[in-house]
């Protein structure tokens, strides 16, 4: 029984030592290389003290970052690596909660590395440090399957961003029913868009350890540029794709998909959010012969936990169904009432299996809200995710997503929590109360304020607080914020204005 | 053009849009911003951006956009 991820690394490299496994189109690693750098991080780590706990990794998107996080592992620990991009107030608050042993980073982090206040390693003095096999196999010995691999951050409604820590176990259940499901192979050629920062590239990181496949960290640049974006995917006939859809809809609404399709595209994953219907359709009739998979999922489940290939029509007005969960992954639908949501009828979506993650690190409180015993039933100890996004079954039996219970959006891809923002904003001089919508009709976070600062003036502020896709596409200054009768900010009224509002 | 920097200024209200000369190389503009601002242009000057054309270079400066909707707008 597999109950390390690293087994995956360990049966590939003796398989293709030598076969690329992680490029970024100009440097790359082969599963040999991605071995060796691991096992001699870990060596390093775990002579220094510094095994079995967290670790942080503070690196541009690059394959020796991945050869990091493999490092870390061996030395059976995990790994958080936070966005190194975003404001040094915010990082603060993940590292406070983390609390790693010592930050490993590139050259080009290292000032920011050393402002953490932790022991720093630069990738190039460790990456050939000689490996000690026998620490090594000492420190897996002692290893067990519930031990944390990662922690991943995702924003907090209060304003404290948290931090979701998931197993070895978790992934390996993952990577094994997302394969069987979608069907990736050693001919698999990914093209990875998401940052490495989130739980997202995991789709791409763990079949390419698994089958010894390849995959291509595009870089971000390219993604707002659609035609060398395609000519970037052709070059390296890139096969597989697990996207964002605004990456997906960036091709297709500019019309590249007939100028420049990416033709050796087979299957295509998206998720994160909705495509929009048109979109969709143009991407089907560019690639008649892909398959495309609508994934869904939260981190606090590892990733991804529904599937729905789309096989059959969609009539005209349906949403892209959510589908049906992975094996080994139960959804359940409950009601107000906390009961079994009837056929057809609306309910919350729990998630419930060896996906769900362990909790929130450090944060026993928002776990306790999320990860809750199963309200249908009271037998026995059993931790299920509560998701908070609102779904129902169709008439295929197929889950679709219809909203969600709270002020949590999905922005170009991004979850965030409206809270955030507004708490964010809330902390600056001259800002009164503060109350974020996001009208669907223009994809557009707006945020309202009464208060003494000027709109440019917060938005500055604002910079230094929120990571840039968290930050306001609008910001207006309001005499005073509307309430409702009760009291409470009347997001509403303003969720109205805001849609009615062209730009 | 300073229409241009109107439309451009509602992106980013803190950046100098008449000097700035990095906006794709230092990572100002993201992806988002290119759709909106191509939308946008679109609408205000009834031109329509090919996907070709939508390169870095284009998108560096407001000088550069601006040749561009120019260059759309005489053909």
């Amino acid at each position: 029984m597999q109950t390390n991820i690293l087994e995956y690394l360990e049966r590939t490299v003796v398989r293709v030592p030598d076969k690329i496994a992680f490029s970024d189109g100009k440097d790359h690693m082969t599963f040999s290389d991605l071995s060796l750098s691991a096992r001699s991080i870990g060596s390093y780590l775990i002579e220094h003290g510094h095994g079995r706990g967290c670790v942080a990794v503070l690196m541009d998107k690059h394959p020796v970052q991945l050869a990091t996080f493999f490092g870390v592992l061996y030395a059976g620990g995990f790994y958080v690596a936070p966005d190194a991009a975003m404001p040094p107030k915010r990082l603060q608050m993940i590292m406070d909660t983390v609390q790693p042993r010592m930050v490993i980073c590139d050259k080009k982090n290292m000032a920011l590395a050393y402002t953490l206040g932790l022991p720093v390693a630069l990738y190039d003095d460790v990456y050939r440090y000689v490996v000690n096999e026998a620490l090594l196999a000492c420190v897996r010995e002692a290893h067990i399957d519930t031990d944390p691999a990662y922690v991943v951050f995702t924003s907090g409604s209060t304003g404290v961003p948290k931090g979701v820590a998931a197993c070895h176990r978790s992934v390996i259940d993952y990577t094994e029913t997302l394969c069987a499901a979608v069907g990736f192979d050693e001919h698999t050629v990914f093209g990875n868009q998401t940052p490495l920062y989130f739980d997202a590239p995991l789709k791409e990181i763990m079949p390419t350890i698994k089958y010894g496949a390849t995959a291509y960290l595009i870089p971000k640049q390219l993604f707002m540029f659609p035609v060398k974006l395609c000519d970037y995917l052709n070059e390296h006939k890139i096969n597989t794709v697990c996207w964002v859809v605004s990456a997906l809809t960036m091709i297709s609404s500019l019309g590249v998909l007939e100028k420049n399709p990416p033709k050796y595209l087979k299957t295509v994953c998206f998720g994160s959010e909705v495509f929009p219907r048109k979109q969709y359709d143009l991407w089907r009739a560019a690639l008649p012969q892909a398959r495309f998979f609508n994934l869904y999922g939260p981190t606090e489940a590892t990733g991804m936990s529904c599937y729905w290939a789309a096989e059959r029509e969609l009539a005209e007005d349906e949403p892209i169904p959510v589908g049906r969960p992975f094996r080994n992954t139960r959804i359940m639908l409950v009601n107000e009432q906390g009961k079994r949501a009837e056929q057809g009828e609306v309910g919350e979506i729990y998630i419930s299996g060896t996906c769900v993650t362990l909790g929130y690190y450090n944060n026993p409180e928002k776990t306790a809200e999320a990860f809750v015993q199963n309200p249908l039933q009271s037998a026995y100890p059993e931790i299920v995710y509560r998701t908070g996004d609102l779904g129902r079954y169709n008439d295929y039996g197929e889950l679709v997503f219809v909203s969600r219970k709270d002020s949590q959006i999905k922005h170009m891809g991004h979850r965030i929590e409206l809270g955030e923002i507004e708490a964010a904003a809330a902390t600056l001089d001259g800002v009164g109360r503060v109350c974020c919508v996001y009208p669907a009709n223009q994809k557009k976070i707006v945020l309202y304020y009464a208060g003494e600062i000027e709109p440019a003036a917060l938005s500055k502020e604002l910079r230094l607080l929120l990571p840039r896709y968290m930050l306001p596409g609008a910001v207006h200054k309001l005499d005073t914020i509307p309430l409702t009768d009760n009291g409470k900010l009347n997001r509403r009224l303003l969720l109205e204005m805001a849609s009615q509002n062209d730009k | 053009m300073e229409q241009l920097i109107e439309i451009m200024q509602n992106l980013h209200p803190d950046v100098d849009f008449e000097t700035y000369e990095g906006l794709v190389d230092d990572g100002i503009l993201d992806s988002l911003d290119i759709v909106t601002l191509i939308t946008d242009i679109n609408d205000a000057f009834d031109v329509s951006i090919p996907a070709e054309e939508i390169l870095p270079e284009n998108f560096n400066s407001a000088a550069a956009l601006w040749e561009l909707i120019e260059r759309l707008d005489t053909v």
